[in-house]
């Protein structure tokens, strides 16, 4: 497992020490302890209900921790009000001040900081400049399409310079096309002013592209923590390899581990399938994972004779620059596998079609395998 | 269809006619020259100029709305921190029960609300010496007592509405909580209390039983006035005085239409023009 905490100790500009928030006797953050270096473009990632949107809600302070301590730039914390915190924060539902023009809106947070009104003034000017709003400076909220008002919500935040942005589902309410958008907007923008981010996100393709490390969390705890490609291709359990992307996964046993390697025998798969991966002995249970990209797919049989599993097509779905195939073993299990569409041909003439005799290859690098889930 | 139509017309004057001919009568009969109320005598103005020199009938209505004035004024002050209590502050010790205090006035009978005003102002008459004399004081505390229930349950509804995210952005970027409060919360809710204000004066301006059990020697207002009157028989001047009455908020209702009309067609006009800039 080569995953986990890469971020060098000192240079920690956020520092969450052993957090837990309960309500009552639910536990929505459950011992959390994490750090998050000067700069960063950190997303914690999760399905509804893991924490993560309280643990964001504790870093600008309108939750108060049950237990363990919060550090923002060397300072505890504990007893800081929302409004005195180094902190500002933009809302999923933006929270736009609806009597107050753009431009208002933008300023308001500047009122309390020690410049001068010219001085106020270029500021949002500056901000609106770089979200591309300043045409709408005069324009309310209520006169504005979403992803105007999310801009909005995004300029406001930045307004102060905080030492910490924090974003609730930044882009949740907007449609894919301008998602897709406003996504490179924010990395571009987080990279130009050099603000720490950290985003709340339910949408794996969004923590991927905008954060440069991501937390996966679980029912209020963090099950683990990495660059987007450590978390999808070195996935440290069952359940990241399952919520990261799609996996086929089986019950193995391991029946051989050598130095080759761990050799381990489904009775999904019906063939032995040789992994390089190692900490296992002979008998162990696991559980064996492999992508369905990382699978190769062939309707000659390939000269390599290990990993090799013959199957039927079953399904298969075309989508242009791929193809998801169903494959169905001599076992009856069912696995995924995905294929580039690399030469131009009818989608009934690309590698296989129903009803077709291939063969799926699984590089042992490419399999992955974890122990029982605690 | 036709014959839906006329049903539908005859329902309708119906209706209107139900409402309004009472009204519509007594309008009529202002104009009366007859001192008899009911029997026409020829069209006349003096009803209405007898009432403008009439004393009585100006002190009363001055009164009446010096203490509608001041009561929902108030009313509104201590019904929009009541409201804020109940909406914003979810857990406290004793929230129930206010909220169930706060809000009984509006289902209990006003002569109970009158009685125990009173009983509690002699009581504190007696053992601190004020109020000293029931009058314009006495009945602006019973007046704000009840009405503020209204202003209370209005603004709580509208603040219950509010997403509260807005609050806790203001707070988030560096607005201690009375800032909160003054920047962003009350011009949110601003027309609740303003309908609140609006619905406590007229509460105030028209009520006849509490103010009845709550006044001293020399204040009469203008609805106890028009009732001690009515008890000697319905005369062409009291028709003039409610006459002029509905006259005047007929003037108020209208005004706030147009305003209310004016502010909704901006918005709508807005709305076009933001769809028209997104396209």
């Amino acid at each position: 497992m080569t995953a986990g905490e890469s971020a060098p100790q000192q240079s920690d500009f956020i520092h969450i020490e052993g957090v837990t928030k309960s309500f009552g006797s639910f536990k929505a953050v459950d011992n959390v302890t994490l750090s998050i270096s000067k700069g960063e473009l950190f997303a914690l990632l999760g399905g509804s209900g893991c924490g993560k949107t309280t643990l964001l809600r504790m870093l600008a302070g309108f939750e108060t921790p049950t237990a363990g301590r919060i550090f923002i730039d060397g300072q505890d914390m504990a007893g800081v009000p929302a409004y005195e915190r180094p902190v500002n924060m933009m809302f999923q539902s933006y929270a736009l001040f609806p009597h107050m023009t753009v431009a208002k809106n933008v300023g308001y947070g500047l009122k309390h900081e020690d410049m001068t009104q010219v001085q106020r003034e270029d500021r949002v000017r500056e901000m609106l400049n770089l979200v591309q709003l300043s045409h709408l400076a005069d324009r309310k909220p209520h006169q504005l399409s979403g992803g105007q008002r999310q801009r909005v919500a995004l300029a406001r935040s930045l307004a102060k310079l905080p030492k910490l942005l924090l974003l609730d589902e930044p882009l949740g309410a907007l449609d894919k096309k301008l998602r897709e958008h406003t996504q490179f907007e924010i990395a571009n923008i987080q990279y130009k002013l050099g603000i720490t981010f950290v985003v709340v996100t339910h949408d794996q393709e969004e923590a991927m592209t905008l954060a440069s490390r991501i937390a996966v969390m679980d029912k209020g705890v963090i099950r683990q923590i990495g660059s987007p490609s450590d978390i999808y291709e070195h996935p440290n359990s069952r359940f990241v390899a399952d919520f990261i992307g799609s996996a086929n996964m089986v019950e193995a046993e391991v029946t051989k581990a050598d130095g080759a390697g761990t050799e381990v025998l489904s009775p999904s798969l019906g063939h032995p399938i040789l992994v390089a991966s190692s900490g296992y002995t002979k008998g162990d249970k696991v559980t064996l994972a492999f992508r369905p990209e990382k699978v190769s797919i062939s309707r000659k049989k390939p000269a390599a004779a290990k990993n090799v599993l013959k199957g039927t097509v079953q399904d298969f779905g075309y989508f242009g620059k791929d193809s998801l195939y169903r494959i169905k073993l001599p076992t009856g299990h069912v696995l995924s596998v995905n294929a580039v569409n690399a030469e131009r041909a009818a989608a009934e003439q690309a590698v296989a079609t129903w009803e077709d005799e291939v063969y799926l290859t699984i590089a042992p690098a490419a399999a992955m395998l974890f122990g029982a889930e605690t | 269809m036709k014959q839906r139509s006329t049903f539908l017309f005859s329902v309708m004057a119906f209706g209107l006619a139900f409402l309004y001919v009472p009204i519509l009568s007594m309008m009529f009969f202002s104009f009366n020259r007859s001192r008899l109320a009911t029997v026409w005598g020829g069209f006349s103005t003096q009803w209405y100029g007898k009432l403008f020199s009439n004393s009585q009938v100006i002190d009363a209505a001055l009164l009446s709305l010096r203490i509608a004035l001041l009561s929902a004024t108030l009313a509104t002050i201590l019904g929009t921190m009541a409201g804020l209590a109940l909406a914003r502050f979810r857990r406290f010790r004793g929230r129930a029960l206010l909220s169930g205090l706060v809000t009984a006035p509006l289902i209990m009978p006003e002569v109970i609300t009158g009685i125990s005003s009173l009983l509690l102002f002699i009581m504190m008459a007696e053992w601190l010496g004020w109020p000293g004399q029931r009058g314009f004081t006495t009945i602006t505390i019973a007046h704000i007592t009840f009405s503020m229930t209204y202003v209370t349950v209005i603004v709580q509804s509208r603040l219950t509405a509010m997403d509260l995210s807005i609050e806790e952005a203001a707070m988030d970027l560096g607005s201690r909580p009375w800032q909160v409060l003054r920047d962003v919360t009350l011009p949110i809710i601003s027309p609740a209390i303003l309908s609140g204000w609006l619905l406590a004066f007229t509460i105030s301006l028209d009520d006849v039983v509490i103010t009845s059990f709550t006044t001293g020697p020399g204040y009469t207002t203008l609805p106890m006035l028009i009732w001690s009157k009515v008890k000697l028989g319905v005369t062409p001047d009291i028709n003039a005085l409610a006459t002029v009455i509905v006259v005047v908020v007929a003037i108020g209702v209208a005004i706030s239409a147009v305003i209310l009309t004016r502010a909704d067609k901006r918005r709508e006009r807005d709305i076009q023009m933001a769809i028209a800039a997104n396209k």
